[in-house]
């Protein structure tokens, strides 16, 4: 029996001066040309607070708007009138200086201090937080003085917490030789299992389930913690449990650069269909080296710099209740190591060959998820509309294997494609974002099937040259055999499924289409 | 271009000789297709890789131009690339390409 999609949770964090501090475009910049004008314009595209949570798509990855309405906007989008508010009904966009409290919280090693008024002046507005617990508030230390924090950042190498431009704290390093547990490398890791965690508390909520009831986290961002023996020993997934107060649940990190988050949902589909589970979250943080990423074009052309949203995001996989979303594991795409780099080759093998083993066709999938990128940050970067492109593949695909007309190619691509909202943060826009509208999507019976696509970029750790991808189909509850036995809902779903296979043997639909 | 594969370009100019290099681009349009040919003859026009101010005047072809279309086995270039061709500006590319081509290519 398929596992299915309980519930998912997004959230966003906006850091402007963590874009300045650790983004590394900007570090990189400070080492080899510290006194460019690049350095010198970028405060002053920096967005507010309020500018980013108005922004059109930040609203979409939090749930207040769906892809679709963000697609009637005109591009850009960052010249569109701002809308919405802090809140969503997928998460939250949490503010910088409310964020470095969490983190605080999330260190247990006494490695990260806020100053004394920062706290002070920041608690109150965490305690109002619906989801933050009083164990939480109850982690954030009192604070330190300013002196303090510049002996640290000064004299022993401790990385400087910033706000609003202002030094407010610092973060220390773990070790004095070991370069894997630097400050800029607690730092790094701190941020990612705070955004992890702020998303597993959204989707505790979201999912209306009991925190013992979920019994193994995957996390699949793309930092790796361990020491010099150990680099990347792990495990971020069992950190974030502990802050977010998930007791019953072990875990284990799952890597595959931007194709992680995929690789991660079909490893937890299948233990929880396997039995091994009854409940998997899969879950990552936001990637602070990436804040600013394209911020060169951004102030070349006179833009703001829209890098500057830390993004996390969970989804619960739980056992067939006979409602939700299923993942259909039968139907899992995957490129192999003798798949090929062409993107003729990779598009074949994570959307055609699936498809095909399970006697389905390109176009009898309603929607595809692909790298979700916001067009805003990659399109004056000169990276192209990247969700787009690979809309363009997957119908060219579908012409060359005769399932579509050409002249029906631009019609594919809007009806079964969707404008791009994710911030570029890597593994955050991998096809994940849409899980949360893909599942009111098929719960509102607008579509039947999604195929959510992952794909990565190995190259970058120089262990090889291939190129990585893997996708699953997501379908509407098939309703057979559900642990809580047939409702009056499943009766009306598995009737109304029935007279459409039958519908569709009058109208020549080829039998054993249903996935 | 990618900082690395600049480097990588740049030690295939020096090992083999620039004349007898020949760089093949799969970018997926005009301007990116541009930027990378301009980087392996005229230097690096971001002026952050090691072609920064470097005039290899290497020759550079896309994928998809005709002079190495033909080069190209017809199967192995319809399961490679003919489903990127119905994709990709082609015409664009081609112009782009040619035109870095006729102001910077020295071979």
């Amino acid at each position: 029996m398929n596992s299915v999609i309980k519930g998912t949770s997004y959230v966003l964090v906006h850091t402007p001066d963590l874009v300045m501090q650790s983004g590394t475009t900007q570090t990189t910049e400070r080492i080899v040309n510290p006194d460019s004008e690049y350095l010198k314009e970028l405060p002053g595209h920096l967005r507010s607070y309020e500018q980013a949570v108005g922004y059109l798509p930040n609203q979409t990855y939090i749930g207040n708007m769906t892809p679709e309405q963000l697609g009637a906007v005109p591009q850009p989008w960052y010249e569109a009138p701002a809308q919405g508010g802090r809140e969503g009904r997928f998460g939250e966009i949490m503010p910088e200086d409310e964020f470095y409290l969490l983190m605080q919280a999330c260190d247990v090693f006494d490695l990260m201090f806020l100053e004394k008024g920062f706290v002070e002046a920041v608690k109150p507005k965490l305690e109002r937080h619906p989801l933050v617990t009083q164990e939480l508030l109850g982690r954030i230390r009192a604070g330190v003085e300013q002196a303090e924090i510049g002996h640290f950042v000064n004299e022993e190498h401790a990385e400087p917490i910033v706000c609003e431009g202002r030094t407010v704290g610092y973060i220390k390093r773990a070790h004095d030789v070991d370069v894997n547990l630097s400050a800029h490398v607690m730092l790094e890791n701190i941020v990612s299992k705070a955004t992890s965690v702020l998303s597993l508390l959204h989707l505790v909520k979201n999912a209306g389930v009991e925190k013992e009831s979920i019994e193994y986290v995957i996390d699949c961002c793309e930092e790796a913690c361990g020491d010099m023996n150990q680099r990347g020993g792990g495990n971020f997934a069992k950190a974030a449990a502990e802050i977010a107060g998930l007791s019953g649940a072990s875990g284990c990190d799952v890597r595959g650069f931007c194709a992680g988050p995929a690789h991660a949902m079909i490893t937890a589909a299948s233990l929880v269909k396997a039995g091994t589970y009854k409940s998997v979250a899969v879950t990552a943080g936001g990637c602070t080296a990436k804040l600013g990423m394209n911020g060169k074009d951004h102030v070349r052309k006179g833009m703001p710099i829209l890098e500057d949203m830390l993004g996390g995001f969970s989804v619960l996989i739980t056992a067939n209740d006979g409602v939700s979303p299923e993942i259909d594991t039968n139907v899992c795409g995957r490129h192999t190591v003798g798949t090929g780099a062409s993107p003729q080759a990779v598009i074949t093998s994570l959307v055609l060959d699936p498809l095909q083993k399970a006697g389905l066709k390109i176009p009898d999938v309603d929607r595809y998820a692909v790298e979700m990128q916001n067009p805003d940050i990659t399109k004056p970067a000169g990276a192209g509309d990247v969700p787009l492109a690979n809309y363009k593949m997957i119908g060219a695909l579908a012409v060359k294997n005769g399932d579509l007309d050409r002249k029906d190619l631009a019609d594919f691509v809007s009806g079964h494609g969707m404008c791009g909202w994710a911030p570029t943060q890597g593994h955050i826009p991998s096809g994940v974002p849409y899980l949360g509208f893909c599942c009111d999507d098929i719960l509102a019976g607008r579509i039947r099937r999604a195929m959510i696509v992952g794909k990565g970029s190995l190259f970058l750790g120089r262990m090889t040259n291939l190129f990585d991808g893997v996708s699953f189909l997501v379908h509407e509850n098939s309703a057979a055999g559900a642990e809580s036995g047939i409702s009056e809902e499943q009766v009306r779903r598995l009737i109304a499924q029935a007279l459409r296979e039958f519908a569709g043997t009058l109208s020549g639909e080829k039998a054993g289409e249903e996935a | 271009m990618d900082l690395e594969n600049q480097k990588r370009v740049k030690e295939a100019a020096e090992q083999y000789g620039p004349e007898n290099v020949v760089v093949i681009l799969g970018a997926a349009e005009g301007e990116a297709s541009g930027l990378a040919a301009e980087t392996v003859t005229a230097g690096d026009p971001t002026f952050a890789g090691p072609l920064t101010g470097v005039q290899l005047g290497l020759s550079v072809y896309h994928i998809c131009e005709e002079e190495i279309k033909a080069e190209v086995d017809p199967d192995v270039y319809d399961e490679q690339v003919s489903m990127m061709e119905m994709v990709l500006d082609v015409d664009d590319i081609a112009s782009e390409m040619s035109e870095i081509r006729s102001q910077y290519c020295k071979y």
